[in-house]
């Protein structure tokens, strides 16, 4: 899958104008995950080759971070805020519901691969909070029917579109 | 500058600007949308040459957003949806009858706040350098280089007052000196911007509105202290912010104010955006520098502090963003006139993100010295829901929580770690009645423990110790012994830890330890959680 594939030549560029430094990981993490979503150990591998450093290293520092994501998400991402602000107005009870509802843990995703819930440390939206991402679009003063309601629409929608 | 000159010229050839802000906040709820509604509604009343729409950063009542400015008289306009955008230009710009049903009428919300640092936040376009220049922006440069030596401009800064507004409070001017005295070369400076405390996006919000304030501060700083290179460390999580910096260095660079021979003269310095990748420990001054280095953002034991090893061991100075936004105004008005604002011994204003359970949240700056009843109940327009104000968090996840009877508290560095908080990056958050105390120290310590890099044992260890005996306390089984325990093991870890994270991640825990010890009580010997927080879900589980 790596091979033959427009991203790896782009990735490997990016790699020849930061002129392989070691220094430049965590650049070289962000446009990879930029390209191919998350880091599986193939990405991982390859970008240690490239560094000549070894893979453990490089997943070192790709685990270290929360940004970068070790899992392939979903086909569709919900991410709850869980900033101060949108706990205190009542994010973890969404939250919860989410979890029963769709039968998932917080940062993990459906059997199906359909639906994952993330959590975040800020959107910076704390004015409106509780905030809750359900893809790219923001919920703000979240209620958890809203959230519940718009998560189905989106599982049915997906649902409806296969079938 | 003559730039300056011909913006103002174009300015004021419009009897009408509609600022529309685009920060973050706003965005979320379809700000672009009504900027987009604006621009069409010009054209469809043909008010073009009367009329600027433009797009600009915070104006402060993010809870109110989309917000919408009209100028001449700053109307302020809350909610706006794009069919009100269109009544505002028909009724308002055309016919020039302002819509009263759809001001703020809020005056209190500006009354007490100074707004020095977010002196262009929501007045001007942040992608355009010619409206931050038509403001007198980089003045400030073009005084230090033709007119001050570097000595003077460090005398300046150290005469202000002015202190890192990162957390820690370090003079400024004294840490430049340090760094402009310290062998090595080249010098480097690095601009904080890894605001990774949940709850908390003044600085965030500084960027999106005026990014050249951050790099003219870099850019005074640089000549300062001697430094050819800086790296501005942004969150990635901050797509906006990022963007906007990413125009800003573009624009700066291609007018000559970075790179080299800046402004025609032998001064130079280059700058660099770096990104950082969602780690709250980033935000420490020796973790950052990792960070850059394309490490785990791990921090080390200092001395040697970065002032004298730092990137790649050289000279380093490392200031938070809001520090360096203050420093042109410095420049321009003189130390002097900057140390007669905020409180003596606590100099200037601070910004605050004022969330939580409040009327009134959204970005505000005040003068040091200002008490937090006057920012909770004045400001902040008191509790929703007329409900009992119970605690204030002041400081992020590594804060205090201080409850009613410390609201006289005055606003300053001091006062605030005597009462058992920090200044932190500025976050304020007023919690009810209906919170729990020990659930939300909790909170803040599942947070740390996440959050801790596991350098060092006092931070990795203790802080998970901490949340275990939470976890007890939690299930009903605690024990009133568990509370001493909590005390101590708090003390050992602020004591002991190698940095500013494991120093303050007790700070939640010992403060509700402090001021809310009667709801710790009653969760261990009645088992019963005042707010009716916890025990929810075992209740729950017991019902079914």
């Amino acid at each position: 899958m790596l091979k033959d594939d427009k991203r790896l030549s782009m990735l490997e560029e990016f790699v020849k104008e930061h002129q392989y430094q070691k220094g430049a990981l965590l650049e070289i993490l962000h446009k990879a995950q930029e390209l191919y979503g998350y880091f599986d150990k193939r990405l991982l591998t390859l970008i240690s080759e490239h560094l000549n450093f070894p893979t453990s290293r490089v997943y070192g520092v790709a685990s270290f971070y929360n940004f970068f994501k070790l899992k392939k998400p979903g086909e569709h991402v919900v991410t709850v805020c869980m900033g101060t602000a949108c706990y205190v107005r009542g994010v973890e009870e969404i939250m919860s519901a989410i979890e029963r509802e769709f039968n998932l843990e917080r940062g993990e995703s459906t059997a199906d691969g359909k639906l994952s819930l993330f959590v975040t440390r800020c959107i910076g939206a704390c004015a409106m909070a509780p905030n809750i991402v359900v893809d790219e679009e923001v919920i703000g003063k979240a209620t958890k029917e809203a959230v519940l309601e718009r998560i189905e629409l989106l599982l049915g929608g997906a649902k409806a579109e296969t079938s | 500058m003559k730039l300056a000159e011909t913006e103002l010229d174009l300015q004021r050839a419009y009897e009408h600007r509609i600022n529309v802000c685009c920060s973050s906040g706003c965005v979320h709820f379809g700000a672009l949308k009504v900027l987009k509604a604006f621009e069409d509604a010009i054209k469809e009343f043909v008010v073009q040459k009367e009329c600027k729409v433009a797009r600009t950063g915070c104006v402060g009542t993010c809870s109110v957003g989309p917000a919408v400015v009209v100028e001449p008289g700053d109307y302020l306009y809350q909610s706006i949806t794009p069919e009100k955008a269109r009544e505002i230009v028909r009724d308002h710009v055309v016919l020039g009858l302002p819509l009263k049903n759809l001001l703020y009428s809020n005056e209190v919300f500006f009354k007490k706040q100074r707004r020095l640092v977010l002196r262009n936040s929501g007045k001007i376009d942040p992608l355009r350098i010619e409206d931050y220049i038509a403001k007198g922006g980089y003045s400030a440069l073009v005084k230090c280089l033709t007119k001050m030596s570097p000595q003077e401009v460090i005398d300046e800064v150290s005469v202000s007052g002015l202190r890192g507004r990162g957390g820690a409070g370090f003079q400024t001017g004294q840490k430049w000196n340090f760094v402009a005295r310290a062998h090595g070369s080249p010098k480097y400076i690095v601009a904080n911007l890894d605001e990774g405390d949940p709850g908390v996006f003044a600085n965030r919000i500084l960027a999106e509105a005026d990014p050249h304030a951050i790099i003219e501060g870099m850019l005074v700083a640089a000549y300062a202290i001697g430094a050819d290179k800086g790296y501005i460390y942004i969150r990635a999580e901050y797509p906006l912010a990022v963007q906007t910096l990413k125009k800003a260095l573009e624009q700066a660079t291609s007018l000559n104010l970075v790179g080299q021979n800046i402004l025609e003269t032998t001064f130079k310095f280059d700058v660099e955006l770096r990104l950082g990748a969602g780690a709250f420990v980033a935000g420490e001054e020796t973790a950052i520098l990792a960070s850059i280095e394309g490490l785990r953002a791990m921090p080390r034991p200092r001395p040697p502090y970065p002032a004298t090893s730092g990137l790649w061991r050289k000279p380093t100075l490392i200031q938070n963003v809001e520090t360096l936004a203050n420093i042109p105004l410095i420049v321009l008005n003189g130390g002097e006139w900057f140390s007669r604002i905020g409180s003596p011994k606590c100099t200037g204003t601070k910004c605050f993100s004022l969330t939580g359970e409040i009327n009134n949240p959204g970005l505000i700056e005040v003068p040091m010295g200002i008490t937090l009843r006057e920012v909770v109940f004045e400001i902040g327009g008191g509790v929703r829901d007329n409900r009992a104000f119970k605690a204030v968090l002041v400081g992020g996840p590594s804060g205090g929580c201080l409850p009613e009877t410390l609201l006289d508290l005055q606003i300053d560095y001091e006062s605030l770690t005597r009462a058992g908080a920090i200044m932190g990056s500025g976050g304020i958050v007023v919690i009810d009645d209906k919170s729990c105390m020990v659930d939300t120290a909790k909170f803040f310590i599942d947070f740390c423990v996440e959050e801790s890099c596991g350098k060092c044992s006092p931070c990795r260890a203790g802080l998970l110790k901490v949340k275990r005996i939470f976890e007890g306390i939690m299930r009903g089984e605690g024990r009133m012994e568990d509370l001493l325990i909590l005390e101590k093991s708090g003390v050992y870890i602020r004591e002991a830890s190698l940095c500013g994270l494991g120093q303050t991640a007790p700070n939640p825990v010992l403060t509700t330890l402090r001021y809310f010890r009667d709801e710790y009580a009653s969760h261990i010997v009645d088992k019963v959680c005042p707010a009716g927080k916890c025990f929810k879900n075992e209740k729950e589980a017991s019902r079914t």
